[in-house]
């Protein structure tokens, strides 16, 4: 006796499992659409990156409450730590999208980001960097990698642009800097990029000698010797918030106060550097990616960092993960649904003019980049941050030159 | 280049190194007596760093005050660690050796990193930003300060092994193990009295660094590396080959930094162990194997 008729046969297996998919997908497609975007933050947030990945996520911590104010929808934030590494950031980007994130967010440093949009190209999953100016990032022929950050170029461009600009407002400037940079992915672009970039700009000045150094370097004081003895009027410099940190100490015990710090990157301007370094940390000039302080979001933003973070002052780590968040909340609202393609199209369509960075907004070009994301230059001065160039966004004059370290008691 | 500029970085080079030899003499002492290669010797270091990060923090207590109290935590801890731990494996395969202390120091490392979190500490004392000028030569006073206590600690070091009685055993012991024995001396009891004075030079060295460099969770392996190739250099065993070896170190990298490139600084220090190993594998005073 065989009971054929009473067992399931192939099709009724095939018809069984096709079923209990969709009866198990049901719930995630009805979520994708009427719930929040999961969208996985990546950022440093331990390592020796770890001071500027925190500063980023005061950025993510203060957007809920903006985008709900601006009429967008709820982002589900998963947070993810690279750990400052590239192979932990490839990692988490792999393990975060299999958790289910719909789009990436990420992750401040350029070989992290780039190990992320490997990641996102291959999978398929939308990835908004925030922070990272490797140029190579967008000329992948990518189509689900967006930057809304300025190229290295860019960031030289508009840096040396600012720096006339300054020079030209102090009715001063340096005849010879010695360059001074991290020897990373980012400084390493950096460094190509200015060589490639200074000539156009006739500067005033002249490059006596570049100096690379360890991105986890413990003691700068080899370094800072050797840029002092080039006899260098000014620092030009392409840093970290830890190695920012280690060169102060280094220019304050050598007894060496340039005419001007000059910094193309992070580091000088950052909270952290502020807190620790006190009255040590006013007069550098930073010529980075900012904010500008008369947009009406810029004023909101400050004002929700105030209140969630007092004493912090808005810098670019906060000011482009929020935006990094502006930009997959406003996709997510016009795509009306969580599918990765849908996304990307909203994404490259872009059009946000009431934002906060300086520039006319945010729109990407058909590689993915904002290419009109501008700079800005601005000084250390009693704990704050004042911008003095560009024009239209400065709310201070520069001091110069830098007061001696010496004369701080 | 002026002549002064090789000087400073050369002064401080050699300031650096002396504390990099304090933290290889302990490898060195241990080593030499007890015959156990301490592959926990960096992270046994960043546990003294960290003692004098919690003490700053919390009671204001300045890292040079605390120089000699941390150094007795890190040899009662040392010496309990022998008599405990490792006295076992003393007549075991040298392996079981070595895959002991390596899990021990991933212990500490992941024990520090579960209590401190992964991010850099750093120490500020009063005198942090403080600098000597003597014509020319600038002189880092936080790196002169532990350069200063660490030629103290060694020489105290020195004076014990040397003339103690107790020292003088612990000399017996590394130098006939089974006369030691015969003539009645509790070998045990010197073993770990030797692994506790090792802990204890470690421990020095740690509370000095924190005046020099941020704390990490992480920043143990490094420094196991550097105290191996500072002992390899110096002569495995010989105390001080281990400062010799410190303070050649701690020179070759801040030459090399600034002759060559800086990021490359560390390749020179391990040119130095390669030319080493190749032309004087005992090390520069270390013995030839009979």
């Amino acid at each position: 006796m065989t009971h054929t008729g009473m067992l399931p046969n192939r099709r009724h297996m095939l018809g069984g499992a096709a079923a209990t998919a969709v009866t198990l997908a049901a719930p995630a497609i009805v979520r994708a659409q009427g719930g929040a975007l999961k969208v996985g933050v990546l950022l440093p947030r331990s390592g020796f990156e770890a001071g500027i990945g925190q500063d980023c996520q005061r950025g993510v911590d203060v957007a809920p409450a903006i985008l709900k104010s601006l009429g967008l929808p709820d982002l589900a934030v998963m947070d993810g730590d690279t750990e400052s590494s590239v192979d932990v950031a490839r990692a988490r980007a792999e393990k975060m999208i299999g958790e289910g994130a719909q789009l990436l967010v990420g992750a401040f440093d350029s070989g992290q980001s780039t190990a992320i949009a490997q990641v996102a190209e291959q999978k398929g999953i939308p990835f908004v960097i925030n922070i990272a100016a490797a140029p190579d990032i967008t000329e992948q022929g990518y189509k689900f990698v967006f930057r809304n950050f300025p190229t290295a170029a860019m960031i030289l461009g508009d840096a040396f642009a600012n720096q006339k600009e300054v020079f030209a407002i102090a009715g001063a400037a340096p005849k010879t800097v010695v360059f001074m940079h991290v020897n990373d992915t980012f400084g390493a672009a950096m460094s190509k990029g200015i060589g490639a970039v200074m000539p156009k700009f006739n500067m005033p000045y002249s490059i006596l000698e570049e100096i690379a150094y360890d991105p986890a370097a413990r003691d700068l004081s080899v370094e800072v010797a050797k840029a002092k003895a080039t006899g260098a009027e000014a620092l030009l410099v392409v840093s970290r918030l830890n190695d920012a940190m280690l060169l102060t100490r280094e220019l304050v015990k050598q007894r060496w106060s340039p005419q001007a710090i000059l910094s193309v990157g992070p580091g000088w301007y950052e909270d952290q550097y502020i807190k620790t370094l006190g009255k040590l940390a006013d007069g550098p000039l930073s010529f980075v990616p900012w904010y500008d302080p008369n947009k009406k979001l810029s004023q909101v933003l400050e004002a929700a960092l105030a209140k969630a973070y007092p004493g912090v002052n808005l810098n670019t780590n906060q000011v482009f993960t929020f935006e990094a968040l502006l930009v997959a909340a406003d996709a997510y609202k016009r795509a009306g649904s969580s599918d990765p393609k849908a996304l990307a199209d909203a994404i490259r369509t872009t059009n946000i003019t009431d934002n906060v960075s300086i520039g006319p907004g945010i729109q990407f070009n058909a590689k993915g980049q904002n290419d009109k994301v501008k700079n800005g230059a601005i000084q250390n001065r009693g704990g704050k941050l004042l911008t003095l160039a560009p024009k239209e966004a400065a709310n201070a004059k520069p001091e110069w030159p830098m007061k001696s370290y010496q004369d701080r008691g | 280049m002026p002549f002064d500029v090789y000087l400073n970085v050369a002064v401080s080079g050699v300031l650096t190194g002396l504390v990099y030899g304090l933290m290889a003499l302990g490898l060195s002492v241990i080593f030499g007596v007890v015959r156990v290669v301490n592959f926990a010797h960096g992270e046994m270091m960043s546990i003294a760093m960290y003692l004098a990060v919690v003490l700053f923090a919390g009671l204001h207590l300045d890292p040079l005050i605390m120089l000699l109290p941390i150094s007795a935590v890190l040899f009662v801890f040392g010496y309990i660690l022998q008599v405990r731990l490792i006295n076992p494996f003393i007549t075991r395969p040298e392996y079981t050796q070595f895959l002991l202390l390596v899990a021990l120091a991933i212990i500490i490392v992941n024990t520090l990193l579960i209590i401190f979190g992964p991010d850099a500490r750093t120490i500020q004392t009063s005198y942090a930003y403080d600098s000597f000028q003597l014509g020319s030569l600038i002189l880092d006073a936080p790196k002169l300060y532990a350069g200063a206590a660490a030629i103290v600690f060694a020489a105290a070091l020195f004076v014990f092994f040397r003339f103690s009685l107790i020292g003088k055993a612990i000399r017996a012991c590394a130098d006939n193990y089974t006369g030691a024995l015969v003539v009645g001396l509790d070998v045990k009891h010197l073993y770990a009295l030797t692994f506790a004075l090792g802990a204890a030079c470690v421990g020095a060295a740690g509370v000095m660094m924190t005046l020099i460099v941020d704390v990490t969770p992480t920043i143990g392996p490094t420094y196991t590396l550097l105290a191996f190739v500072i002992v390899i250099t110096g002569g495995l065993g010989s105390m001080p080959g281990a400062l010799i070896g410190g303070v050649l170190i701690g020179l070759t990298e801040a030459l090399a930094g600034l002759l060559f490139t800086p990021s490359a600084k560390s390749m020179f220090a391990f040119g130095i162990l390669v030319l080493v190993l190749l032309f004087r594998p005992q090390g520069i005073l270390g013995k030839r194997a009979t």
